[in-house]
């Protein structure tokens, strides 16, 4: 069973303008993986040149941050909703 | 949250400031001891943009005593979209005249503070420190982590909100309760990574939508009542018009609030976000670059030059050289569509993106690629004045 991932509006310049992905996996590791397979141009923007997730991005599983759960590997079940959520800065301009 | 609660306010409110505060004054919550409070309060509003502009008019109409603005730009007719502190016979003046015009209509009992500056490290802290409440409605990276860190320093209320597209993101960040900025984001992206929103466009409405939500947090904070957001990121998606919250939790390691902070005075920003001083002109006269006036030349003369735009098609729409188009996140995959043995102008709207798109090309091996500097803009204001402007 798939777990539902959300592309924030930055990043879905990258999956073909989808906001909404379902992807096989069962933990945070695993859907990442699958998701840079599948849209490899996510790869700079979710991850450093060394692998690690980067530090404007931040990952929850419902509205938990993963840094304060098992990190990337904190496990994902069918009903759990994964966001991707990177820092934006507007508001003046 | 706990602010002035427990001292007694000692301002009067007026017969005048009794009944136009009246649907206050009704309120428990607020009442005659919390009006009072927002008139002995001040908040600084950082920016007099889109965010800034309900916020203005808002806290004016609500009483504060006083509304500081750090702003020093000029009105432009394409802020009027969404900045409704100005009309359109302020194009052209500071956007602080029109601003300070405005509050004062609303409310003549509002003193208005104005900082005609760009907040840096060096004044930061020195005007921060005269009001009780901080309001972050910038628009870039450096100033949020520089407005984020002093607010640590100094113990304040941090009053934040983020608009991009059909996007919103709002909280309050105070360290003395609960986490910080950096808290949630560490770092900034590197430059050029994220699109702003001169690049992304934005809802005009969106702004509206979230200011006012920093103005009710703010004024909530200010009285002490209800549950600021304080702990909790709300998400806004204007196109399916959802609110969702996410939680936020102190980083006991963060850099600024956390166990053992390492950053105990301002930085520099600008550095720290990746942003290099501007290129002097002998830099910027560089091998893969090129002026309006120098493309006009070539075309003039009938040079062989491709243009490649790499603004999106609804861009292309408005207005075009009759470049190829190929929008900058297609490139790597249409890359094959371009003859590396001709010379390449590559352009987009104001060059940020095309400046990416000639590195990119650099990288490929392409050796005869130019960034064409201030894009289809540039092109508009000195070439061609018939073309329109967005
Ligand atoms: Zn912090």
């Amino acid at each position: 069973m798939p777990t539902k991932v959300l592309i924030p509006s930055p990043l879905r310049g990258y999956t073909e303008k989808q906001e909404t992905l379902l992807l096989e996996g069962e933990s945070i590791d695993e859907l990442l993986l699958q998701l840079t397979t599948k849209y490899p141009a996510l790869k700079k923007h979710l991850f450093s040149e060394d692998g690690q997730l980067r530090k404007f991005v931040n990952v929850y599983v419902n509205d938990e941050d993963i840094r304060h759960l098992q990190k990337e590997q904190t496990r994902v079940s069918p009903k759990d909703v994964v966001s991707i959520i990177p820092s934006i800065a507007g508001g003046k301009r | 949250m706990k602010r002035n609660d427990d001292t007694q306010v000692d301002v009067q409110l007026s017969r005048e400031e009794i009944r136009r505060y009246g649907r206050h004054l009704l309120m428990p919550e607020v009442g005659l001891e919390g009006q009072k409070k927002l008139k002995a309060s001040s908040v600084l509003l950082v920016g007099a943009g889109g965010l800034g502009s309900p916020l203005g008019l808002y806290l004016a109409a609500a009483g504060l005593g006083r509304i500081g603005i750090v702003d020093f730009d000029v009105v432009d007719s394409s802020n009027l979209q969404r900045q409704i502190l100005h009309s359109s016979e302020d194009v052209g003046k500071p956007k602080l005249q029109s601003a300070r015009k405005r509050i004062q209509g609303i409310n003549p009992d509002v003193e208005v503070a104005t900082y005609e500056t760009r907040l840096t490290s060096e004044n930061a802290l020195e005007i921060l420190q005269e009001f009780d409440v901080i309001v972050d409605g910038t628009d870039n990276f450096p100033t949020r982590y520089l407005v984020n860190d002093a607010c640590v320093l100094l113990g304040k209320p941090n009053v934040y909100g983020s608009i991009f597209r059909f996007d919103g993101q709002a909280s309050v960040f105070y360290a003395r309760e609960g986490p910080c900025y950096r808290c949630l984001y560490p770092e900034p992206p590197p430059a050029g990574l994220v699109p702003s929103c001169a690049e992304g466009g934005v809802l005009g409405v969106l702004p509206g939508i979230v200011g006012t939500i920093q103005a009710n947090e703010t004024i909530k904070v200010l009285l002490g009542i209800g549950e600021p957001l304080v702990g909790r990121l709300l998400l806004f998606d204007a196109l399916k018009m959802q609110f969702r919250e996410l939680k936020l939790r102190k980083n006991l390691s963060c850099q600024m609030c956390g166990e053992h902070p390492t950053i105990t005075h301002l930085i520099d920003y600008e550095a720290f976000c990746g942003i290099n001083p501007p290129p002097t002109d002998d830099e910027r006269s560089g091998e893969f670059e090129m002026t309006v006036e120098e493309l006009k030349k070539r075309l003039d003369e009938k040079n062989d030059v491709f243009v490649l735009d790499v603004r999106e098609p609804h861009e292309y729409e408005i207005v075009n050289l009759g470049g190829h188009l190929i929008p900058l996140n297609d490139l790597p995959a249409r890359v094959h569509e371009l003859d590396s043995s001709r010379e390449i102008v590559v352009h987009c709207h104001h060059g940020p993106r095309s400046q990416r798109a000639t590195e990119f090309l650099v990288q490929l091996g392409f050796k005869k690629v130019k960034n064409l500097m201030g894009g289809i803009d540039e092109w508009a204001a000195k070439i061609d004045q018939s073309m329109v402007r967005y």
